[in-house]
């Protein structure tokens, strides 16, 4: 019998494993900053100051969290229901389009915890529309939802630059942004609650947002687990075959998963557009749907999973740009270069270590009970 | 004449444009025909790019910079099929994780390397592939009609522009007329088969994909050591995905894929010809209409809309031989 059909306990699949893929990518990492003729402990310890010394640090942190969280949720949704979503990139980036449209309309208005719940609504709608053609040309076309969301990234890059430079614009301005939207379409910092732990945030743009994200967390697990919908399309990506079998509408299930995919994405737009620069700007997403697809596969696309994963990432981006200051020899792309690892270790190549891992199991369990 | 003018100076600029494309767009053929999805291209692109422009400044010459962007290239796509084939992890994933990667590793050892922000050295002379004037351009350049078209399309590009274009037929040849090449796309098609013939489906998608590297590196070297001269932050700037489209739109065959990589090269030239002019009766065209065609046309396509595109069967799926 070949290793890869042995069961192996839980403690061991979904915490030695990962555990070790992760140490394996910083391994590798740190022999990258090693070669450049860094410190590799030096460059963690400035890492990890820059992202959590002080509170300032730890709102920047916990904002890129926040978007991390967001896009990860995203992914893991379409991951539950087999679908590989790559273009929350794109569905945050239109995403932020709807964002922006609720802000400018009633920020003269109305007060932001009024305009909050329309914009959540309106990023993800955004978003999800976003999400519609490629969910319906793989439900009905059978054509791959990698591809058709890769195209609809740079679709989406092309149809934002557009509106941003030619509708949007403010008249007599360079920069292609809207308007600074008033503090009614703004999403108020969380102050109060880093104060709570005797922190001064500063000008991080930890904002409300965050706690958005951390009820989407709570609402996809009650989603995935906990309803009928989580669980056809649970039966649907694991066995595409067994859920035709059982009844489970192949497109339905497919479009839906990916429109909250979608839906999920755009709302990430909340926290850099409203939450940070109060206005729409060209390129705000900035790589956070691909952390996404990291951050899912890491947390094994479970939402506590997703939240810690995120903060990883989070602590990464934070600690990295503060790194890259300290270290002017790293520059920030060292921070891609160790989410491609991640990515690598973590997802691609999940499996690597296992054969190896069961033959310890088998003969640690096989001792304990006397040998089979 | 005007107009004729402007027309060959597009399509002179159509050649130089599409020639990544063919090169990365073949590269995925091989490896998508032997059944592993490549996202990974542009990654590839980006990587023999780097490597091409570092090997030609440090040795002075264009033929060592393309062995080490093929090189380079070639490693890339090894570890996606330790990844895809050995492993059995998804391919997407592992591509997705190689262009990561290869757009940070790229940036941080030419910071580290030569302190240019990012960038090589600039190269010259010999360190370049250097446009080729084919013989009779003089002669010819007089000539209405064919004179312009041979001089400034024909002529004048640098010698991957025409290996490109040999590559192209090469690479019908091998998929089409060898055993190989059989084999190949039988092993993205029905792997099960191959194996019961008694042909290794690991070997064989090894080579296919050793292949896609190879082409790859020239895609990268055209990038930074022919087209320009120093590698640049980010130079591939998502040609590896628009490879990827042109492959699906030219429905996984060769010479359509020669086609469809000089259709989007087009686009991009018209596009960047067409920046602040106006088109008589419609008014300006944005220049982004033009940036997205490709991706447009492609997923229409994908929407059955344009005939209908089968991807290889096996494409994407790991092969467990015990089943």
């Amino acid at each position: 019998m070949s290793t890869a059909s042995v069961p192996l306990p839980n403690w061991i699949s979904y915490g030695v494993l990962p555990l070790l893929n992760l140490a394996v990518a910083f391994f590798i990492s740190g022999l990258v900053v090693w070669s450049i003729g860094e410190n590799p402990f030096e460059a963690l310890k400035l890492l990890i100051e820059g992202a959590l010394g002080r509170g300032e640090a730890i709102g920047f942190t916990l904002f890129y969290t926040t978007s991390f969280i967001f896009t990860g949720l995203s992914v893991a949704v379409a991951f539950h229901a087999g679908l590989f979503n790559i273009g929350s990139e794109g569905q945050a980036y239109v995403g932020g389009l709807g964002a922006a449209l609720v802000a400018l309309a009633l920020d003269h208005y109305v007060p932001w915890y009024v305009t909050m719940p329309f914009a959540v609504i309106g990023a993800a709608l955004f978003g999800a529309g976003w999400a519609f053609i490629p969910a319906w040309l793989q439900a009905k076309r059978g054509s791959h939802v990698v591809i058709t969301t890769i195209m609809f990234n740079f679709i989406a890059a092309g149809l934002m630059v557009y509106l941003l430079v030619n509708v949007f614009i403010v008249p007599g301005k360079m920069a292609p942004e809207t308007r600074t939207f008033l503090p009614g379409g703004q999403l108020p910092k969380l102050d109060w609650l880093m104060a709570l732990f005797g922190m001064k945030l500063g000008p991080a743009p930890f904002n409300v947002s965050f706690i958005i994200a951390l009820v989407m967390s709570y609402l996809v697990w009650l989603l995935i687990w906990r309803s009928k919908l989580g669980y056809e399309m649970r039966t649907l990506g694991i066995s595409p075959s067994a859920a035709a079998y059982a009844g489970i509408p192949y497109s339905r299930t497919v479009i839906i998963a990916m429109l909250i995919s979608g839906g999920l994405a755009g709302m990430m737009a909340l926290n850099p557009v409203m939450g940070a620069s109060a206005r729409l700007q060209v390129e705000f997403v900035a790589g956070a749907g691909f952390v996404g697809i990291a951050v899912s596969l890491m947390g094994r696309s479970h939402p506590l999973g997703i939240i810690f994963s995120a903060l990883l990432f989070g602590i990464l981006y934070q600690g990295g740009a503060d790194l890259s200051f300290e270290m002017p020899n790293i520059t920030r792309e060292m921070i891609v270069v160790i989410q491609g690892l991640v990515i690598l270790f973590a997802g691609a190549l999940e499996y690597m270590f296992r054969p190896a891992m069961v033959r310890i199991y088998q003969q640690f369990a096989g001792q304990k009970s006397g040998g089979k | 004449m005007d107009y004729f003018d402007i027309f060959v100076s597009i399509l002179g600029s159509t050649i130089r444009l599409s020639i990544p494309l063919i090169f990365t767009a073949l590269a995925g053929l091989f490896s998508e025909r032997a059944g592993i999805f490549d996202i990974g291209l542009e990654g590839k692109m980006l990587a023999a790019a780097f490597a091409a422009a570092c090997l030609a400044y440090v040795s002075g010459n264009a033929w060592i910079g393309l062995l080490g962007g093929i090189g380079i290239s070639i490693v890339f796509s090894l570890i996606h099929g330790f990844a895809s084939i050995t492993n059995r992890g998804n391919q997407i994933v592992s591509g997705v994780a190689l262009n990561f990667i290869a757009a940070g590793l790229t940036v941080v050892l030419a910071q580290a390397w030569f302190n240019q922000g990012g960038r090589t050295p600039s190269l010259a002379g010999e360190a370049r592939f250097l446009p080729i004037i084919l013989p009779g351009v003089d002669v010819m350049r007089d000539v209405p009609i064919i004179g312009p078209l041979y001089a400034n399309v024909i002529s004048g590009n640098n010698i991957l522009t025409y290996l490109a274009f040999a590559a192209v037929p090469l690479s019908w040849w091998v998929l089409y007329r060898t055993r190989f090449g059989l084999r190949l796309r039988a092993v993205g098609e029905n792997p099960a088969a191959v194996d019961t013939a008694g042909i290794s489906v690991i070997w064989l998608r090894y080579r296919a994909l050793v292949v896609t590297g190879f082409l790859g590196g020239f895609a990268g070297a055209y990038l930074s050591i022919a087209q320009s001269a120093a590698f640049i932050n980010n130079m591939s700037a998502g040609k590896g995905y628009i490879a990827l489209a042109a492959l699906v739109f030219a429905k996984w065959k060769p010479v359509p894929v020669m086609f469809a990589c000089l259709l989007f090269g087009f686009l991009d030239a018209v596009g960047n010809f067409m920046q602040g002019k106006p088109v008589p009766g419609i008014g300006e065209v944005p220049v982004q209409a033009f940036q997205v065609m490709p991706y447009v046309l492609t997923c229409v396509l994908l929407a059955g809309f344009i005939g209908i595109a089968h991807p290889p069967k096996a494409g994407g799926v790991p092969y467990v031989k015990e089943r």
